[in-house]
């Protein structure tokens, strides 16, 4: 636990001080909201649509820091030094993902603004608490998959290539859960609740696939 | 030790199989009654859902195959879940091709999204699709065998996980073949459903032991031909998706 502590501030001063990874996510994801925009050529969505397109933002988007999230590592001889140290491998799996939720994190605070700004036509008012909620959930998932495909995706040769070709169809779950669980909170109804049936399968899936990364990922470490 | 034969047995399974598969056309074609909506376009049913079904078991054998393999750390634990994996994919896209002439021929479209068990079968592919593709990135054949092996796993889970999503998040129009209470198909179309399966899983079965045999074989042929004429007789590997 205290390795995982010090591998996330490292990682988190990394991005402090570089500045490489959020805001490149942040300004991807306004850019795809005024790309819709004029692809949809509509001035506001609402509802499914809405959720839709934002929840197909925040995966694109978490993909540039999923491809990111290894960089250091396999640049720097980070691997190296780590399978050095006597320490267990799990740690490093914990501290990337806990690094990945946070920069999502960060997303979402600029994006569902942005996206409100910029697309949503009903006001949030009410269903923030449930978008947040359901944004937490869906995080945790994105993380789960995307620190595994990163970890695969890093040792390969076209890494920018094979991470979203492997991740995208991964993630397919994880964009319906949220887009159905968002969809009634983007219709404008006020506060109104997630659905209940939408938020437990993407806890489901959050569970599952976090053990199932939990437990394979220190094969990926073993040179 | 010797290596385990994957030849033996061989014959007698292929003479089964092609057995099977005519005894089950035979079936489809002379004892199956048409069915009183769709007529003779539904007989393509008693080869899409074997397809599908054996092409999913398949991609799961793959993974279990994979997991062993991690456990292990045995090599040819990676090649029998390449196999797998490799002739699921052959066979799924049958099932997909299959699927959308039905799909035109029953429902009027080649594609329906409103049908979860297509939909889902779409996901599935294109995610094993990305198996290939990963292996021939990596190029240390140990290394490989270990990624490839991990993501096999994950995308195992992900099959089942994959159907229950999609399912719940539409209404379904497919017809339920195999659910719980056995299906609603009268007996003989039952029967003729489930040689048909037995047969495309002994396709299944048979393609894929020729695979590994075929694996073998050229491993022997390497190995003998070092040993016999000396290192410089064999040609360096290529760089491969194959795990040989």
């Amino acid at each position: 636990m205290r390795t995982a502590l010090v591998i996330l501030r490292k990682d988190l001063r990394l991005e402090l001080r570089s500045l490489e990874t959020v805001p490149a996510m942040v300004m991807f994801s306004v850019i795809v909201f005024v790309m819709f925009h004029f692809g949809l050529n509509t001035i506001t969505v609402k509802g499914q649509e809405a959720a839709g397109i934002f929840t197909a933002t925040l995966l694109i988007a978490a993909l540039l820091g999923i491809n990111r999230l290894f960089v250091a590592e396999r640049e720097q001889g980070g691997f190296d030094a780590f399978l050095l140290a006597p320490v267990d491998r799990t740690a490093l799996f914990v501290a990337k993902a806990t690094a990945l939720y946070l920069y999502l994190t960060l997303l979402e605070v600029i994006a569902v603004p942005a996206f409100k700004l910029f697309l949503l036509g009903p006001s949030l008012g009410g269903s923030l608490p449930g978008v947040i909620a359901v944004l937490a959930l869906a995080n945790l998932g994105i993380v789960a998959i995307g620190t595994l495909v990163s970890a695969i995706a890093i040792q390969t040769r076209a890494r920018d290539l094979i991470g979203p070709l492997i991740g995208l169809p991964l993630q397919i779950p994880s964009l319906i859960g949220t887009a159905r669980a968002l969809g009634p909170l983007f219709a404008g109804h006020p506060a109104s609740a997630p659905p209940g049936k939408w938020v437990a399968v993407l806890a489901l899936y959050d569970v599952v696939f976090a053990l199932l990364a939990y437990a394979v990922f220190d094969f990926l470490l073993e040179d | 030790m010797a290596p385990p034969s994957y030849s033996r047995g061989l014959r007698g399974l292929s003479l089964l199989t092609v057995g099977v598969i005519t005894l089950a056309l035979a079936l489809v074609f002379f004892y199956a009654p048409l069915d009183a909506n769709q007529g003779f376009i539904q007989k393509i049913f008693y080869l899409h859902v074997p397809l599908a079904i054996v092409s999913l078991c398949g991609f799961v054998l793959g993974g279990i195959l994979a997991a062993i393999f991690l456990r292990t750390g045995d090599r040819r634990w990676d090649m029998r879940s390449y196999c797998a994996i490799h002739m699921s994919l052959i066979l799924s896209v049958g099932g997909l091709v299959t699927g959308s002439i039905w799909a035109k021929a029953s429902w009027g479209h080649w594609w329906v999204w409103q049908e979860p068990t297509l939909v889902s079968y779409l996901i599935v592919i294109l995610l094993f699709a990305t198996y290939q593709p990963l292996r021939f990135s990596i190029e240390d054949p140990e290394r490989q065998a270990r990624y490839a092996a991990v993501f096999a796993c994950t995308a195992a889970v992900f099959v089942p996980m994959n159907f229950a999503m999609v399912r719940l998040a539409t209404a379904y129009v497919h017809p339920r073949v195999l659910n719980l209470e056995g299906g609603n198909l009268p007996g003989p179309m039952k029967l003729t459903f489930y040689i048909s399966l037995l047969g495309i899983a002994l396709l299944f079965a048979t393609l894929m032991k020729f695979e590994m045999t075929a694996k073998e074989a050229r491993m022997q042929t390497r190995r003998l031909r070092r040993s016999l004429l000396g290192d410089d007789a064999v040609t360096p590997l290529k760089r491969s998706a194959a795990p040989v």
